[in-house]
């Protein structure tokens, strides 16, 4: 039973039986998740910082100038207006893309916001000196993250849904649509939607991120041509490397969205102690689980 | 009962913990034990890449069909100075290639002299720090023809490339040192600097879509001397088979906006690497007593020498 070693001795906290408490994040998933997070966002902000010094995207070996699939620019106006182009449609994006108050106030000619780069003013070697080396820090924290996982099987266990979450996968999407998070003994394990998502995330978009990262390295992809193959060319990867970060803020949106609205107190605390509390389902229970919680 | 943080809370506290926090990280990002920290990593990607490529290993070559119908000029696309602009009136019949520094034989060449010498054709991608690439077909020498030649002492490290080029007109060489990279940018006329790579804080400025090794049109007042283009690889970039001093681009004798009349092909290397108007080539054992001492023009502006990435 992979779900048994979860359940520790819990602190004697005097709760009634209705809550229990559970040791559920052990200390490595809670030091490389919180790494992790500082990572992602210093890299998408100095990503943000890189891309402003041409912001622009292409499909392809090469760029395109006169037809980018996606582009952002300033007008001649007074003051200037901002314009994004997403595959040759325009839009007014004054104030937020193409066109922003830098930080002495006046309008700026960049991509992105101040807010949202690092370094905020337009510095193009300060943000790859900062991705770099945050990414080298991600990797890094990444396999950690993935070895423990694997040797300590909890990665097993918190990404590979089980036989009946499967059979039960239409049920389990509409709890999720309608909010009812789960309760008891369900609620220990992730369900089957979570894992689905963070298996994508960690098998598929971050490694995906990562390959696109590197396929933008003259110097790698002579080490490995194959990049090339896999992206379509440099200005392909590159579009990858932004949409995937795209889809990485989403995730991250998403999931900061349903860890405040099924309980952020309780979330945080087990992300930062460990210690989680199952509320209990309101119906009796079966017998085992209630000797459990007397321990 | 456990009571929850309003929303509303919750959204004021992330809006001023971010604020307080991007504050926070530019400081950081200007403190020179965290520069010197963040570097770390370009260190190891030139660690990691050296172990990965060998000496022969080739960057992709691409077909005749996938050449740019424009090859973008960027940075300099017309050197404002007297001495190459006479050069390029005499259709460079006065241009003569230096090679010296720590080597036995010194040698000068001229155009017509290089295109008698054995010549390497090759279709590869060229890729700006900013982001974008284009692809060029390049004809020239191969750098270790001309290095063999020469012969290298034992103490040579590293090949500097001197170019035609002036960046900007030096106010205090002497003073500038690299615990000053703010006051080195505000040195850099507006509008004559490659705003793109430059610092900016946020101001007015217009931006154009340039980047590299382009050259300032305006003379500082004050003096000192003028601070010229240049660019260094070490020998294993140096004798790599693909590393050519290219007079062709795409079949034509190379444009003046493309760096006439002779340009570095160091394929595996971003752009600025890729010095134009290459006049003297210099074979030295550090970069001391150089520029700001940092091996490139851009290196000096705060940029990773190391450009494989």
């Amino acid at each position: 039973m992979p779900r048994t070693y979860l359940t520790r001795s819990a602190p004697d906290t005097g709760e009634v039986e209705t809550r229990r408490w559970m040791f559920r994040h052990p200390v490595v998933i809670r030091v490389t998740h919180w790494a992790n997070s500082i990572c992602l966002l210093v890299l998408l902000m100095s990503g943000l910082q890189i891309f402003n010094a041409h912001p622009a995207l292409y499909w392809g070996k090469v760029s395109t100038f006169d037809t980018p699939l996606m582009a952002m620019s300033s007008t001649e106006d007074d003051p200037p207006k901002g314009v994004t182009t997403i595959l040759g449609r325009t839009f007014d994006t004054t104030g937020w893309l193409g066109s922003s108050a830098g930080a002495d106030g006046e309008a700026a000619d960049r991509g992105f916001p101040s807010w949202a780069t690092l370094p905020s003013d337009q510095d193009l070697t300060g943000g790859r000196s900062w991705h770099f080396f945050f990414a080298w820090a991600f990797v890094l924290n990444g396999l950690a993250y993935l070895f423990y996982g694997l040797v300590s099987g909890q990665l097993r266990f918190r990404v590979i849904p089980s036989r009946d979450q499967v059979r039960h996968f239409g049920a389990s999407v509409w709890e999720h649509l309608t909010l009812r998070f789960p309760e008891g003994d369900e609620a220990k394990r992730y369900n089957v939607i979570q894992k689905l998502t963070y298996l994508v995330v960690l098998f598929v978009l971050l490694p995906a991120q990562v390959l696109a990262g590197l396929a933008m390295s003259p110097a790698m992809d002579a080490a490995f041509p194959f990049l090339l193959t896999l992206f379509d060319g440099r200005q392909s990867a590159r579009t990858v490397h932004f949409v995937v970060a795209a889809l990485l803020v989403l995730f991250v949106a998403v999931h900061v969205a349903l860890v405040v609205l099924s309980g952020f107190r309780n979330n945080m605390r087990g992300m930062i102690t460990g210690w989680f509390v199952i509320e209990r389902k309101v119906e009796p229970l079966p017998e085992r689980t209630s000797t459990e919680a007397a321990s | 009962m456990i009571r929850q943080p309003s929303r509303r809370s919750l959204l004021l506290g992330a809006t001023a913990a971010g604020s307080a926090m991007l504050g926070g990280c530019d400081r950081l990002g200007d403190a020179e034990w965290f520069k010197r920290t963040l570097k770390t990593g370009e260190d190891a990607n030139l660690f990691v890449q050296r172990l990965l490529l060998t000496e022969r290993t080739l960057a992709p070559e691409f077909a005749d069909a996938d050449i740019s119908p424009v090859f973008k000029p960027n940075g300099t696309e017309d050197p404002p100075d007297k001495a190459y602009k006479a050069l390029a009136r005499g259709k460079f019949a006065k241009y003569r290639l230096e090679i010296g520094g720590l080597v036995e034989a010194p040698f000068k060449l001229s155009l017509a002299e290089m295109r008698k010498l054995p010549s390497r054709t090759q279709v590869t991608r060229h890729d700006c720090v900013e982001g974008w690439s284009a692809i060029g077909k390049w004809t020239g020498m191969p750098l270790a023809d001309l290095l063999s030649r020469a012969k290298l002492r034992p103490e040579a490290r590293y090949v500097v490339f001197h170019c035609a080029d002036t960046m900007d007109q030096g106010e205090d060489d002497g003073g500038a040192d690299t615990a000053q990279d703010d006051d080195a940018d505000e040195a850099v006329p507006a509008g004559n600097a490659t705003p793109a790579m430059t610092k900016q804080s946020g101001g007015g400025e217009s931006r154009k879509d340039s980047g590299g090794q382009q050259a300032s049109k305006d003379t500082v007042a004050g003096g000192g001397s003028p601070v010229r283009y240049y660019e260094s690889i070490d020998l294993v970039d140096a004798f790599h088979p693909q590393t050519i001093l290219a007079y062709d681009m795409n079949g034509k004798a190379l444009p003046v906006s493309n760096g006439a009349p002779l340009r570095l092909r160091v394929e595996r290397n971003l752009g600025y690497k890729q010095a134009k108007y290459v006049m003297r080539i210099e074979v030295v054992e550090s970069f001391a007593g150089i520029g700001e001492g940092k091996g490139g023009y851009w290196e000096d502006q705060g940029y990773a020498w190391y450009a494989g990435i």
